[in-house]
């Protein structure tokens, strides 16, 4: 249907607007006009936020523990979201928690959007056999799925945080390569490109000026959507102990710790599940609102 | 006189998705059984929103549509359910301009000619098929048997084009929409695919409204041409008059755009400046910001489209006035 | 313009006005296609098979033909955009990216070219006037003098500077977008223009406009064109001469009133029956020809356009027609046994004296 929303409105339609300068400009106006980005970027805005300031937000020491007062309920006096297994604070546990959990979400989908970007670009410019390889070798990261290929480069590196990171690294970085690759094959083969061959500029400078500009907005979309995937695999990993090791907050090994309790005090349990999940989804949603924002010459 | 097989009424369409749009604006058309009626304009003119709000096509939640549509005495904006999907294919069906677009590339031709015959009728299997074979002969496909059992791929664009003509016409509809559906072809196949719905709606009497942006092929099949323009009819006429004498100069401007022979190493009379912005239309004639006869009433209102026997012109300052006509 | 007087040099005519601007002889490009993998024969998509042709100096060389009849891939070639199996091509009496011939680089910079897809030729993050100045500054130019030459540029090309400059292509009209492409060709001072069905996606009102243009700017500053278009009426009305395409080979060319008047191809005179008439009143009542252009992957030897011929005779199978002369003038050539004499077809004198 949107065939027939194109047709009534030409180009021209847009004329009659004053000229504009920048081309995020014009995204940050479309956003901000957009109820659930607002919504998605305030929720993140809280949580990270409180995950950066939790130093000196948090009501209480995240390790202090208390053996008389395990698994207190949410709501009781001083503890506003109870204690853990140990009598730990949950708050501040999930305040600080944020910190590493946000970081191994963060992390691992930038350094992926780079080397993806690169590998990505070069094997759609110079296409061909050396596409060919390239992406064939990196479909044999494709045969396994995203959980088990950060299991297995996790265990094989042994546990740690540096190594989590690393692993989910490699995760992304074939499926970054991928969606990098088939926009610069698009782009690749319109006929801007053409008439920039035709000026006689060179390949750096057609990629610099005219490819990467156009390739960067899916991609970086596309990476997005990746940092809710990058949390939940951080948060697994660590459940399975293979991230980051008690007794450092992290929402994925609080999890795991408060799997024993989810019979005595359902509802602590399920308090950093349900971050992750917030967390998660406001991305998801934000990425969805950027990836239509973004979208401004339909 | 008749009742119009199709009738148009005050026909406004609006679209509100993002940005809003006055796609039509109160368009007036009656079509009587068995005239060919070609609906020229060039992209923005409302054209084929025309085509696709009588046969319903719109999302409803984002479209709002006034006025009245009739046709063959029903009312179309009141159909629901089973009715209109018997209305959609078996009263009004459609031919579209990309025919490679229109077909599902997972069946063969004749399949989905079968299916069309089957959802509209209760007939067998067998006596579908053979129908649909006899339609492709009849849309002059060469070596129909062989092309029953072709994909959509498998055929060249002219004869997808006949197919899908086939398929339109395989529940005998008494309209035919055919949305600019020669545009995608060769001239050598564009002038077959013209001839031959020309040829067909000759022997079946149904009705067509032919959508185009060129004036030739509209020539070729049409009875009558109602010329639109940012979303309203600006003229309408019998071909022989209005390719000989425009009334509304947009229609002269068309006309005189139209390279030929005779003006060759001269300027062409072009028309200047470029369509208006359907969210944003002047408050007067659409037209009136390139026209070059365009005052004060032009720019502060509206024409009326005025009619008289048979033709009829919306503008303040026609080129030849109505009564001359007659 | 003033403002083109950077290290670029003014253009130079080197072979004087008789010497053709562009000469191509033989060129030749031929597609594999993938087939299945057991076929033994690959097949070729036969996309431009031994096309020749000239250009004079400040004419316009219009190339007409079907889908599929090889002339974009034709304006590819010569653009250098892709490699040509073989052929030569002499640019202004000097061989191109030959020994002691023009180079590549500077080639380029005499020819330019606009696209049919206005949209999809202009890059969506760059404003009309950086997409304009791109190019200069590839070449050297200062970023303010290039800036400034496109500001000067779209003045010429009918786009208001201070209101358009800064806008980017979607902000635009499809004819505002293909005047921005114009002037992007102009950025060079180019000598040759080609124009690939530069205003089929136009509506004819705004078609007229740019029609306009490029005759103003080809007389303003001694362009040439080769006007690549499917539509009959606008190659006559822009062209001085016309070049007749089929299935990857030129069939006939010559002046353009020879062509529309005194066409000697069968399949130039079915092209031309095969434009709708103006006139209600006659009516096109046969269609010239039966079936599609076919597909040109391995094409029939002998005369391609044999099967879809009301002419065609057993010598046409087995001997390929090749482009002669017309008697009385040498200009207007055709690539049909009708009007050989020596040809050995049935009707070949008797066609050519009706």
């Amino acid at each position: 249907m949107s065939a027939s929303l194109e047709l009534s409105l030409p180009a021209a339609a847009v004329a009659a607007q004053a000229p504009s300068r920048s081309y995020w400009l014009v995204v940050w106006r479309q956003l901000r006009h957009d109820p659930m980005a607002l919504a998605a970027g305030l929720v993140l805005l809280i949580i990270i936020g409180a995950a950066v300031f939790a130093p000196w937000l948090a009501p209480a020491d995240p390790f202090k523990a208390s053996m008389i007062k395990r698994l207190l309920p949410i709501g009781s006096p001083g503890f506003l979201l109870g204690t853990d297994e140990l009598g730990r604070d949950m708050l501040s546990r999930l305040m600080h928690g944020g910190r590493l959990s946000l970081l191994m979400g963060v992390v691992p989908v930038l350094a992926a959007f780079g080397i993806g970007t690169a590998i990505g670009l070069f094997a759609g410019y110079v296409g061909g056999k050396v596409n060919m390889v390239i992406m064939r070798v990196l479909d044999v990261f494709y045969a396994f799925p995203s959980v088990l290929l950060a299991v297995a480069i996790s265990g094989a590196l042994g546990p740690g945080m540096s190594n989590s990171l690393l692993a989910l690294t490699l995760v992304f970085v074939p499926q970054v390569v991928r969606v990098a690759e088939s926009v610069t094959t698009q782009v690749r083969q319109l006929d801007y490109i053409e008439a920039a061959r035709m000026s006689g500029a060179s390949a750096f400078s057609i990629i610099r000026v005219h490819v990467l500009g156009n390739v960067l907005g899916p991609v970086f979309v596309y990476a997005t959507g990746l940092l809710s995937v990058s949390m939940i695999l951080a948060s697994g990993l660590s459940f399975l102990g293979l991230g980051v090791k008690p007794p450092e907050p992290e929402w994925g090994l609080m999890l795991n710790t408060l799997r024993s309790a989810i019979y005595v005090n359902p509802w602590i349990a399920a308090l950093p599940g349900a971050l992750i999940f917030i967390t998660s989804i406001a991305f998801n949603l934000l990425a969805d609102s950027v990836r239509s924002a973004m979208d401004i010459r339909r | 006189m008749t009742t119009p097989l199709v009738s148009l009424q005050d026909l406004s369409v609006q679209f509100c998705g993002n940005r809003k749009a006055s796609a039509l604006n109160e368009v007036n058309i009656e079509l009587a059984a068995g005239e060919v009626l070609g609906l020229l304009g060039e992209s923005g003119s409302g054209k084929s929103v025309t085509l696709r709000t009588l046969l319903r096509l719109h999302p409803e939640r984002t479209t709002k549509i006034r006025g009245r549509m009739l046709v063959d005495g029903q009312d179309v904006l009141a159909l629901k359910g089973r009715a209109l999907e018997l209305y959609r294919g078996g009263t009004v069906s459609m031919v579209f301009q990309e025919p490679g677009l229109a077909f599902d590339p997972v069946y063969t031709v004749g399949q989905q000619i079968t299916e069309a015959i089957r959802a509209h009728e209760s007939v067998t299997e067998q006596a579908a098929r053979a129908r649909a074979l006899l339609m492709l002969e009849r849309v002059q496909i060469p070596q129909a048997k062989r092309r029953f059992d072709a994909y959509p791929h498998e055929l060249s664009g002219g004869m997808r084009q006949r197919a899908m003509i086939a398929l339109a016409l395989a529940c005998q509809p008494k309209l035919l929409l055919a949305d600019e559906p020669t545009t995608a072809l060769d001239a050598t196949v564009q002038i077959q695919i013209l001839l031959l719905l020309r040829e067909l709606q000759r022997e079946t009497g149904m009705s067509v409204i032919f959508v185009t942006h060129d004036i030739g092929a509209a020539v070729e099949v049409a009875d009558r041409i109602a010329v639109m323009y940012a979303g309203r009819i600006v003229e309408q006429g019998p071909v022989g008059q209005l390719v000989r004498a425009p009334r509304h100069p947009y229609t002269a401007g068309l006309l005189a755009a139209t390279v030929g022979t005779e003006n060759r190493g001269q300027p062409l009379m072009a028309v200047p400046g470029s369509p208006p912005d359907l969210a944003a239309l002047p408050p007067g004639c659409s037209f009136a910001p390139r026209c070059k006869h365009a005052d004060e009433a032009c720019r502060s209102r509206v024409p009326p489209l005025l009619s008289s026997a048979g033709q009829a012109v919306a503008c303040w300052h026609p080129l030849m006035p109505l009564a001359e006509a007659a | 313009m003033n403002t083109s007087s950077y290290s670029q040099a003014p253009v130079q005519d080197r072979g004087g006005p008789a010497q053709p601007l562009l000469i191509v002889r033989n060129l030749k490009k031929h597609f594999a296609v993938r087939g299945q993998a057991l076929e033994k024969t690959r097949k070729y998509v036969h996309a431009v098979d031994g096309v020749s042709f000239s250009v004079p100096k400040g004419k316009t060389l219009g190339i007409v033909g079907e889908s599929g009849c090889g002339k974009s891939t034709t304006a590819r070639l010569i653009a250098r955009l892709m490699p040509a199996d073989s052929g030569s091509m002499v640019f202004d009496g000097e061989g191109v990216d030959e020994f002691g011939g023009i180079r590549l680089k500077e080639f380029r910079r005499n020819l330019q070219m606009v696209f049919q897809d206005s949209f999809a030729s202009l890059n969506p993050r760059l404003t009309i006037a950086e997409t304009i100045a791109y190019g200069p500054c590839v070449h050297g130019m200062p970023k303010a003098a290039a800036m400034q030459q496109a500001h000067a540029l779209l003045a010429r090309v009918g786009l208001e500077p201070a209101q358009f400059a800064s806008r980017y292509p979607h902000e635009l009209s499809g004819g505002q977008r293909q005047r921005v492409n114009i002037a992007r060709a102009l950025a060079f001072d180019p000598r040759l223009v080609i124009l690939d069905e530069a205003v089929a996606a136009l509506d004819k009102s705004v078609q007229a406009q740019v029609l306009n243009l490029l005759q103003e700017l080809k007389a303003e500053r001694q362009l040439t064109y080769l006007f690549i278009s499917h539509d009959l009426h606008v190659v006559h009305y822009i062209s001085d001469y016309v070049m007749v395409m089929y299935l990857g080979q030129v069939v006939e060319t010559g002046p353009v009133e020879r062509i529309y008047g005194q066409a000697a191809h069968p399949y130039t005179r079915a092209l031309l029956s095969a434009v709708p008439s103006m006139d209600p009143e006659r009516r096109t009542q046969a269609s010239p020809l039966a079936g599609d252009p076919p597909n040109p992957i391995n094409p029939p030897g002998g005369c391609r356009f044999r099967d879809r011929c009301p002419h065609a005779d057993p010598v046409c199978a087995s001997h390929a027609p090749i482009l002669l002369g017309l008697p009385g003038e040498p200009a207007h050539q055709a690539a049909c046994h009708l009007n050989d004499p020596a040809s050995g077809h049935p009707a070949a004198l008797s066609e050519v004296q009706s």
